[in-house]
């Protein structure tokens, strides 16, 4: 005998499966109308390949898959589409979605298919094709693609195959009665996925509610290494982690894959179909659900097309509408209230329940919480269901994850054991909502805030280099200012090598960057930002991205400052070619240097220190109103920061450079 | 016709709090009789007219809190306080002192923090303490049981009730205060001496604790509270009797037996310290709360000034319930052995 291990807590509401499995599955016929929603499950919607119009056959494609994580939808029943537009599906929220609309013909044909029996020459990336295109999603939950599933990861082994035939909701018997009626197809659907997987064992898990299930899979699985395995009832021993915990006594880790334990779970509906897709050729276009409840005078088990409105199957029930105030989609425990009883069954719809007020009251009015424990108790996480409450009532989200609000399953098991009826999980859903969107908003601000710092950096280097610069052209004109001192008559070669060296000093302690550097610097890179802004547009273009709009205004505004750059760079060029000159060739300024100042020596040997002096003076102050107009005219229209920037260092020097004159030209007169 | 839209789930347990209160009443009776039949109808008294009282303070409460008295009138949680509060008063006490106990219990206790679920501390044991503390002398004298002294008859007791000066009890100290004040005899020579003990404890004590426990173990049967707390008490206070028990001589603290079934052993386990509102709320929590509570109480009756501990004890450790909580946080499914990840 295998080891059976328990997991914390659980509860044991009402089964009230016997209703609906005193008859054999029926088929609940071909409705007038079939709409299929284009997403049934998680990930991306699928993409209609029909027009409003076309006759389509059954098992038809409709609508192809989007992206890895989404799956095709097929016709199921021949017809013609009607519409393709939004409709009301079922889904928690109530809301509209995109829907394919089929007029059906009544004469059900059938595409030409055909399955692959000996599925075991095909290699696992076709199998895992074939279970995709049959649009193959999880049909007992949340509806994750199958294929995703099961296509392991490398670094992955599998030990344990679990098909979960667990059912563990009240009132579901969809999979019951496919044990029952179909056991054989849930074994050969259990060998296919073996053979895809390659586990070390595979185990069919069933609740001990349901002996005939249990019988007739170890009749079908007798003479193959498949162990259904039964364990005792206990709500919610269905769900993944908790069926994994009852077969291995292992945890799947928090936030983690049941594989990262060496396990894979596939549902049983699935299981089928997988079978159905492979052996028969046979895409996922109908499902057998439960509808039951009070409000139903036969409640059973159906054979139903994907896309049937509800109200169409409920009738075949024998549904009294005036019985019952609610509808809901799934088990008493974790299903939701369908807004409308027009709206579609899907993939995951495995039960239709229609209870009467008597039979699931409407909840009275929630009572203070008295810290009684039952939900702790209860929950299967082994969470703390009352501190959870206390939190989620205060808001205080930082508790609410630590106390691992994001593990808790919404099983429901808490709210049922309250004695104060508090609605437990709704307040869980609404607060991993409001943290969800807390972390949304916070992953923005935390983007927008390292953009902020890397701008102030930026500045505050800037500030820096400028700073070092003053400081040693400081340097240099106390050193010249020393020299001058001492030689009394000054050498105006010598200086002129000296200023040039100083400048060169000046330029390598700064960082080694000239205006003209700069400013062609600041063209490059405008013209690179460019190129990528350019590059994201196409690429938005192509992919019909709404994006378009905002990465075109990036590029116009890319452009735009190319250009200013572009044109701080001729003016600076243009206006201060012999300070270019100087600064684009910092190598040769010593040598240019001493050649302009021998020939300026033989020029101004007539002149007097002080008219020399003066002269130097009148220049630069010259030099220095041009660039500060340039500065304050590229200011007003707005330039960009790195041209400002520039142009802001040229007057700063020009501004030293002329105080440097002014005390040359005081020298001078008092000499 | 609209459909009904409701969260999940739609199915709901049969418990309710009102059931989980009324449980809790029912599971009093046994011990109410015994006490009745060892002390006389002083106990009954008392419950009746603190139940009228306690309508009365929590109707009023809620009306100035701005509440339906109805609504929560039916969790029946102010008649359970009522109920513990009128236990642990000695019988025959004064109709003044009940009314301010079960005023302070409500007001003070319970809805200056908020109403039911929002207390930190049990509320009977806040009305038991403001008595304790105000009227030590009224608040310390026991009638004697049935065998020691005359047992008044119910006109008495209603007399003793409503209108005291009247009335005269005939009083003995109990079991528990002669343990303690003992440091000349032995502790088989005190229950030879003593008329008020019993086989194990003090007459009536004893039977009155044996019932406490039949109630809470029916309760524990109901699942309406779990063992740990009560256990865990029970088990502390055995192993430090048995520690000091010193083979019974003068210095002797009593036995553990002694004091397992005396004073308010058993009713503080069962119906005192499973007030889930005020206590810890994790299964280990709860381990670590009963059994400190365990340790208060055996070291304030045998070192401590005041008769019988558990009122202090439970206040006491209500301040650090929080901290357990904090310390004994379940593991999740899923997370790591001790502690938690990042
Ligand atoms: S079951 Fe309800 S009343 Fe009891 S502790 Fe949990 S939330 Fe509070
Ligand atoms: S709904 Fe969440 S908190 Fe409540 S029992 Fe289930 S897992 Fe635990």
């Amino acid at each position: 005998m295998r080891k059976i291990f328990d997991f914390h807590g659980g509860i044991h509401p009402p089964e009230n499966k016997h209703q609906s499995v005193r008859t054999p599955i029926a088929d609940a016929g071909i409705p007038p109308e079939l709409v299929i929603p284009l997403s049934q499950h998680i990930g991306a919607p699928a993409v209609p390949s029909v027009a409003v119009g076309e006759r389509v056959l059954k098992g038809q494609v409709i609508a192809q898959p989007r992206g890895f994580v989404s799956v095709p939808k097929h016709a199921p029943s021949s017809g013609t589409v009607s519409a393709i537009e939004d409709r009301l599906i079922p889904h928690p929220s109530g809301h509209s979605a995109p829907c394919i609309v089929i007029a059906t013909d009544g004469q059900d044909e059938w595409i030409a298919h055909s399955g692959t029996p000996d599925y075991r020459q095909l290699d696992k990336a076709a199998l895992l094709e074939k279970i995709r295109c049959a649009g193959i999603a999880g049909m007992g939950g949340a509806g994750f693609p199958s294929a995703v599933k099961l296509s392991i990861q490398p670094h992955h082994t599998i030990q344990t195959l679990i098909i979960n035939g667990t059912e563990c909701e009240p009132y579901i018997t969809a999979d019951d009665i496919l044990m029952r009626e179909r056991a054989q197809q849930i074994i050969a659907g259990a060998q296919i996925l073996a053979h895809l997987i390659e586990p070390g064992e595979t185990l069919i898990g069933v609740e001990d509610n349901k002996p005939e299930g249990i019988a007739a899979l170890r009749a079908a699985a007798s003479g193959t290494d498949i162990e259904v395995v039964e364990f005792p009832t206990k709500y919610p021993s269905g769900g993944e982690k908790q069926l994994i915990e009852i077969l291995t006594g292992k945890q799947v880790p928090s936030g983690g894959l049941p594989a990262d334990v060496g396990v894979v779970c596939q549902n049983l509906g699935s299981t089928v179909a997988i079978h159905d897709a492979i052996v028969e050729g046979r895409p996922l276009i109908s499902r057998v659900t439960t509808v039951t409840g009070n409000s139903v005078r036969e409640p059973q088990n159906f054979q139903v097309l994907i896309g049937t409105p509800m109200r169409y199957l409920l009738d075949r029930a024998g549904y009294e509408p005036a019985r019952g105030n609610r509808l809901i989609m799934g088990g008493p425990m974790m299903g939701f209230t369908v807004p409308d009883d027009r709206v579609p069954v899907v993939k995951t719809t495995n039960c239709l329940l229609a209870p009467t007020e008597e039979e699931l009251p409407t909840p009275p009015p929630a009572q203070a919480c008295i810290r009684c424990g039952m939900c702790a108790e209860a929950c299967p996480v082994s969470l703390l269901p009352q501190q959870l409450f206390w939190f989620a009532q205060g808001k205080e989200h930082e508790k609410l994850e630590q106390h691992n609000l994001f593990d808790c399953i919404e099983c429901g098991a808490c709210s049922y054991v309250c004695p104060s009826n508090i609605p437990l999980v709704q307040y869980y859903r609404a607060s991993k909502a409001e943290i969800q969107q807390q972390r949304r908003d916070h992953e923005k601000a935390e983007h927008s805030r390292q953009r902020f710092e890397a701008r102030q950096e930026r500045l505050e280097r800037a500030e820096r280099e400028k700073e070092e610069k003053r400081a040693a052209r400081k340097r240099a004109a106390e050193e010249k200012a020393r020299q001058a001192g001492g030689d009394g008559e000054e050498d105006p070669i010598q200086a002129a090598i000296e200023r040039a060296r100083a400048k060169k000093a000046v330029q390598q302690a700064g960082g080694g960057e000239s205006e003209l550097e700069k400013l062609e610097k600041a063209v490059v890179s405008a013209r690179k930002r460019l190129e990528t802004a350019s590059a994201k547009l196409a690429e938005a273009q192509a992919q019909g991205s709404d994006l378009v709009d905002a990465l075109q205004t990036g590029v116009d505004k890319t452009r735009g400052k190319l250009e200013a750059a572009e044109k701080a760079l001729q003016d600076y060029q243009a206006s201060d070619s012999a300070a270019a000159q100087d600064a684009a060739q910092p190598g040769d300024a010593a040598q240019a240097a001493i050649e302009k100042a021998m020939a300026a020596r033989a020029a101004e040997a007539s002149l007097s220190p002080q008219e020399k002096a003066r002269k130097d003076l009148k220049k630069l102050e010259q030099r220095l109103q041009k660039s500060r107009d340039k500065l304050a005219a590229s200011r007003e229209s707005g330039e960009e920061e790195k041209i400002i920037e520039a142009l802001e260092a040229t007057v700063t020097r020009l501004q030293d450079k002329v105080e440097e004159a002014r005390i040359a030209v005081q020298d001078a007169e008092e000499a | 016709m609209a459909l009904l839209r409701l969260s999940s789930p739609h199915a709901h347990g049969p418990m309710s709090t009102a059931r989980v209160m009324q449980n809790v009443l029912l599971a009093t009776v046994p011990g109410i009789i015994v006490l009745t039949h060892f002390f006389g109808f002083g106990t009954l008294v008392n419950i009746a007219w603190g139940c009228v009282v306690a309508v009365a303070c929590e109707s009023l409460a809620l009306k100035l809190r701005g509440r339906p008295p109805g609504f929560y009138l039916r969790d029946c949680s102010a008649l359970v306080t009522a109920f513990l509060l009128c236990i642990a008063l000695p019988p025959y006490s004064p109709w003044w002192l009940i009314a301010i106990g079960i005023a302070s219990a409500l007001f003070l206790g319970k809805h200056f923090y908020g109403g039911l679920g929002y207390n930190p501390f049990n509320p009977a044991m806040v009305g038991y303490v403001v008595l304790l503390i105000s009227f030590p002398v009224q608040m310390t004298t026991w009638a004697a049981p049935r065998g020691v002294g005359e047992l008044p008859g119910l006109l008495e007791a209603l007399q003793a009730c409503f209108n005291p000066a009247s009335f005269d009890a005939v009083t003995a100290a109990t079991p528990l205060d002669v343990m303690r004040q003992n440091n000349s005899l032995l502790v088989e020579d005190l229950w030879q001496r003593t008329p008020q003990f019993g086989r194990w404890a003090g007459i009536g004590w004893e039977w009155a604790n044996l019932a406490f426990l039949a109630g809470g173990c029916w309760l524990l049967y109901r699942r309406i509270f779990t063992w740990h707390a009560p256990l865990a008490m029970l088990a502390s206070i055995a192993l430090l009797a048995a520690l000091f028990y010193d083979g019974g001589s003068s210095a002797s603290g009593g036995s553990p037996l002694f004091h397992l079934l005396s004073g308010a052993t058993m009713f503080g386990a069962f119906f005192i310290i499973t007030d889930p509102v005020s206590s810890a709320v994790s299964v280990r929590g709860r381990l670590v709360y009963g059994a400190l509570i365990g340790v208060l109480v055996y070291t304030i009756r045998v070192r401590g000034n005041y008769p019988d501990a558990v009122a202090f004890a439970v206040l006491i450790m209500n301040f650090a319930a929080p901290f357990i909580d904090h310390y004994t946080q379940p593991r999740t499914y899923g997370h790591a052995r001790g502690g938690k990840e990042d």
